[in-house]
């Protein structure tokens, strides 16, 4: 078990270092650092101006170099310039050289400056993950018990009614990707002028001019029903859809085996055949596909933080790009990595819990 | 649900019943007109081929038959209570505690989430309000009841933990929970091994007599119902054809079709020249398809155009019985006695030299042991030094129980695994660590298998004569297309398919056609050795026959070397010329077939024998049922192999067998034995299966 924890660790890490050299690498491109010094000086800088900027900013030493010095492997450059004046990637402005450290990267906890927010990274990344974890943790807190509530309900009796109404909504909800269903939601309830806002409005149900608010940034102070609804539900109903027509897969196949038969033939009811015996063996395939969402999440929050203007992980990931803030965007690809090994690390080992045939076969 | 109810009246009164399922296309009638009574206290087994609904009878009793399924007619009394009317409620408080079913596959009917504890407990719980704690006292008292050791481990244990046997019984204990009157068996033991079966068998005619349940038995087996049953119900098509006393259905049956399936199966106690088997001629008829009057009529070699096939025919008593009813008009007319008609006897093939040869044959698997990997490689030892020889035109049979090592050899000669060490010569070449992606066409045509299931090893997506030829192109048989598939339409001519088989898809076969489209690809290339593994136990006991004589027939023809792999002691008997008994990787008896069926016996081939039900009501049989469960090949027991479970092991002197494995001793004839047991308690071994004078 340790053997397996460790393992995976160290397969994470180097996943890690795979993924951000690549990154690395693309917004290091020449024309990218050209496209930066001009964004950081001046527009309208000649070709030399350009190098030799690059030069006094440590751009210009080889890319595997400057890899290692983010990393915090390779000391950070100094230089000095004809007046005697020491500049560096590890000094900082206004302090003395001398004092200043050799290394500075991602060990030793240095994620650099972000050329939009004019903020260290880690300050940047600290906010922003704080703000999309709550968005997290409410589509999760929507989307876990409604799915699996929806999967069990449709499975348990399969063809049924109650069977076919559910899977209509949820194979309609999950082939609505988020960028539709924000849309819709928003003109359906967040618009003065369509959708159900204006009806409301004049028979006076309503007192301001549209049901919810069409944008989510208030929340980011204090999080509300009215303010996070919108956002939430955007990115929760593609998930309910998805993670019910797994666990309704699962749960039909469940009650096809014949381990189901011999409790009904028990004499066991119908609700404990489904809660007692049922339950715990098709949530074990739905458990992987929860965990897999997690990473699928950090994509449809890059466009519902957008689209709700919620200053977010996805809403930064989208100015770092859009603004060539290559540490911004490095230290983004990092986290990401990491949701993704760790969620598929605690599903590994969760799915193990579920099913004691694996745990002592 | 202590209703007043007269112990001297049947428990179950099945009247009439017919069921059918409802599919898109049509209704398929899967029972019709079915009538039987189970009186308190009396085994009675139910017994029919594949698809003949007895299985469809047991679920109907449960009324639990699946969506589809519905009762058309006819009435169920479950003691003087008609199940038919009843509503759901009503029907889970009788399931489980009046009534108990238990199944053929033990693994799949347990939650493999629940420990056993909960599983058991949840019965009482449920029909009588207990307590948790009290449940779970019952519980345990009930796993020791049947025989299973160290009840408290059993009880927290999960269903993976424990081994096929004990499953079984965890599945036997959980009906007898609640102390039901009626206990329904669908092929309780088919999944099991013979020894572990004999176990099985005796723990449920033990406890029948010991809570005075009255059991509905479901078997294929006719053996086991003679064991187990008081009366008998022979199934055919979705009807009755014959029921009374075991006894009297055995010795006097008065239904073709009941005779017809007696003569098809082999019996350990005969001799396969006073009676060979005669395989019922045809197929079953598909539920939609059954003939007018008579089902079997088509397949009976009494019947009569005209009267036969006319209207339907009902059940009529037997004349000078006691309940023996029979479904045949002509009841009157057959002469019951009359040894069966055919007596062609063929000429045994001459055996010949040496085609296999192999010397310390050994393989070693190595596993790892922890879910995450890593942990501990542990050694299975699944071969243990083989040593034989197999001559032209012989059959060699090899038995042992699932786990011995006969399939792992079987991989090993065909070049899927290779060898550990040892040799293996095929006519002059050392092909013992070849893998068969490097043995040449000559060899891989040479050396061919019959595989255990038909229904798996045919491509479905393509016909049976493109699958053939494509054997014969991968042999390189033939200059063109046209040669090859001349050869191909001989092919089907030699497994007695009709031609215009070439055409068809695999789906469109029977289980028993389909084998002998596997037996013709296997001989495509003019094989001189033949693996056969366990090439009948998937097909149904009437079709079985024909295809063993199949086998006997292309043997004889083409003087081809069988290795015929199997753990039915029957058939093994029936066909072979030499038998070789393999227990946890070890060969421990080979010899000819009468060496090996008669004594002395290797302890495990008497247990062996002993175990293996016999559908003969003459035969008696001296029962020795082994304690325990075969060891597993991770971890074997020091010394002898068998040892665990040994009923001679006294007999050998200063513990011997718990330290060495026993050295190969051939006795007089040939006859090898892997045995410490001095030569005088050997002599003195009784045979195990005697027949009664008549």
């Amino acid at each position: 078990m340790l053997m397996f924890v460790l393992r995976r660790i160290g397969v994470m890490i180097l996943t890690a270092f795979a993924l951000t050299f690549v990154v690395f690498y693309m917004t290091n491109l020449p024309p990218n650092l050209e496209k930066l010094a001009k964004s950081e000086a001046s527009v309208r800088m000649e070709d030399d101006a350009v190098i030799s900027w690059l030069a006094e900013n440590g751009y210009s030493s080889p890319v595997l170099q400057r890899y290692g010095e983010w990393l915090g492997v390779v000391p950070g450059w100094t230089r000095t310039d004809e007046t005697g004046k020491i500049t560096g990637r590890c000094i900082k402005a206004g302090t003395d050289p001398a004092t200043a450290p050799g290394y500075c990267g991602v060990l030793q906890g240095d994620w650099g400056f972000s050329t939009v927010f004019k903020q260290p990274v880690s300050e940047v990344l600290a906010r922003s993950l704080g703000a999309t974890g709550w968005l997290m943790f409410w589509v999760m807190a929507v989307m876990v018990p409604t799915s699996l509530l929806l999967g069990v309900l449709s499975g348990m009796r399969e063809g049924s009614r109650t069977d076919r109404v559910l899977s209509t909504f949820a194979i309609t909800t999950t082939a609505t990707p988020e960028y539709v269903s924000g849309v819709i939601l928003i003109a359906l309830l967040a618009s003065a002028t369509a959708g159900i806002s204006p009806i409301l409005n004049e028979a006076g149900w309503i007192s301001g001019k549209t049901l919810f608010p069409g944008t989510a940034t208030s929340a980011m102070d204090d999080i509300t029903f009215m303010n996070f609804f919108l956002p939430v539900m955007t990115i929760a109903l593609y998930g309910i859809g998805y993670i019910a027509r797994m666990t309704r897969a699962s749960m039909t196949e469940v009650m096809t085996q014949q381990y189901i038969r011999t409790a009904r033939l028990k004499g066991v009811g119908f609700r404990q055949v489904v809660m007692r015996h049922a339950l715990r063996n098709a949530l074990i395939a739905p458990f992987t596909v929860i965990m897999l969402q997690f990473p699928w999440l950090l994509n449809g929050v890059v466009i519902v933080e957008t689209l709700f203007n919620y200053k977010g992980f996805g809403w930064t990931l989208v100015q770092a790009a859009g603004n060539n803030d290559i540490n911004t965007l490095l230290a983004c690809s990092v986290v990401a990595v990491f949701v993704v090994l760790v969620t598929q690390l605690i599903s590994d080992i969760g799915y193990v819990f579920l099913n004691p045939r694996i745990r002592l076969a | 649900m202590s209703e007043p109810w007269d112990p001297s009246k049947p428990i179950l009164e099945i009247e009439n019943l017919s069921i059918s399922f409802f599919t898109r296309l049509r209704e398929i009638p899967a029972v019709m007109d079915f009538s039987c009574t189970v009186m308190a206290g009396e085994a009675m087994g139910l017994v029919g081929e594949s698809g003949c609904g007895k299985s469809t009878v047991a679920l109907a009793v449960m009324r639990d038959l699946g969506k589809n399924g519905r009762i058309t007619g006819g009435s169920i009394r479950f003691k003087g209570r008609d199940l038919t009317r009843m509503g759901e409620e009503e029907l889970r408080h009788l399931r489980g505690s009046e009534m108990a079913m238990i199944y053929q596959e033990p693994m799949a009917s347990l939650n493999p989430a629940m420990k056993i504890g909960a599983q058991l407990a949840e019965v009482p719980m449920i029909h009588r309000g207990m307590a948790k704690d009290e449940a779970w006292k019952l519980a345990r008292q009930i796993v020791a009841d049947v025989r299973l050791p160290d009840p408290d481990r059993i009880l927290n244990a999960y269903p993976h933990q424990l081994s096929g046997g004990q499953q079984q019984r965890i599945v036997i204990a959980m009906a007898l929970m609640s102390k039901p009157a009626l206990l329904i068996l669908d092929e309780p033991t088919t999944a099991l091994d013979v020894t572990v079966e004999a176990g099985i068998v005796d723990l449920v005619k033990d406890l029948g007599e010991k809570y005075g349940t009255s059991m509905l038995f479901i078997s294929h087996n006719l053996g086991l119902v003679l064991d187990v049953c008081d009366r008998l119900c022979v199934m055919y098509s979705g009807e009755a054809v014959e029921t009374g006393n075991v006894e009297e259905v055995f010795d006097k049956m008065r239904h073709p079709y009941t005779q017809a399936l007696f003569r098809s199966i082999p019996l350990p106690g005969a001799d396969k020249n006073a009676r060979p088997l005669v395989a019922i001629p045809g197929n079953f008829p598909l539920p939609h398809e059954r003939p007018r009057g008579c089902n079997f009529g088509p397949r009976c070699s009494y019947f009569v155009e005209g009267r036969c096939n006319a209207q339907d025919i009902p059940m009529v008593d037997v004349a000078d019985a006691h309940r023996h009813e029979s479904r045949c008009l002509r009841i009157t007319e057959i002469d019951w006695s009359a040894p069966p008609a055919v007596a062609r006897t063929a000429e045994k093939a001459e055996i010949g030299r040496v085609v296999l040869k192999l010397e310390d044959l050994k393989k070693y698997y190595s596993v790892g042991t922890s879910a995450f990997g890593g942990g501990m490689k542990k050694v299975v030892k699944a071969n243990e030094t083989l040593t034989f020889e197999a001559r032209e035109g012989e059959t060699l049979a090899i038995v042992g129980e699932s786990g011995c090592g006969k399939s792992t050899f079987a991989k090993v000669l065909m070049g899927l695994e290779t060898a550990t060490s040892g040799k293996i010569m095929l006519f002059d070449e050392n092909v013992q660590s070849t893998p068969i992606q490097m043995r040449g066409t000559d060899t891989i045509s040479k050396l061919q298998m019959v595989f255990q299931n038909p229904f798996d090893t045919l491509n479905p997506s393509s016909t049976v004569g493109r699958q053939i030829i494509r054997a014969l192109e991968i042999f390189k048989f033939g200059d063109s297309d046209a040669e090859r598939h001349a050869r191909m339409l001989e092919l089907l001519d030699l497994v007695k398919l009709p031609r215009a088989f070439a055409d068809r898809m695999p789906r469109q076969l029977s289980g028993g056609q389909k084998q002998r489209v596997g037996i013709a690809r296997a001989f495509a290339g003019g094989a001189k050795v033949v693996v056969a593994d366990e090439p009948v136990s998937a097909l149904d006991v009437s079709v079985q026959a024909a295809v063993t004589d199949l086998l006997m027939d292309i043997q004889r023809k083409n003087k081809t070397t069988l290795l015929f792999i199997s753990h039915d002691l029957s058939i093994v008997r029936y066909l072979s010329d030499r038998v070789m008994v393999m227990y946890l990787g070890h060969v421990v008896e080979m010899g000819t077939t009468d060496q090996v069926f008669s004594p002395p016996y290797h302890p495990y081939t008497e247990a062996l024998l002993s175990a293996v039900p016999i559908a003969d009501t003459r035969v008696q049989r001296n029962r020795i049922v082994l304690e325990g469960d075969i060891p597993s090949a991770v971890n074997p027991p020091p010394g002898c192999p068998f040892q665990t479970r040994c009923r001679w092991k006294s007999q050998v002197a200063g513990g011997l067998c718990d330290r060495e494995v026993p050295p190969v001793r051939t006795l007089e004839g040939g006859h090898q034995i892997k045995c410490h047991l001095p030569d005088d308690v050997l002599a003195s071994m009784e045979p195990v299966i005697k027949i009664a004078a008549e």
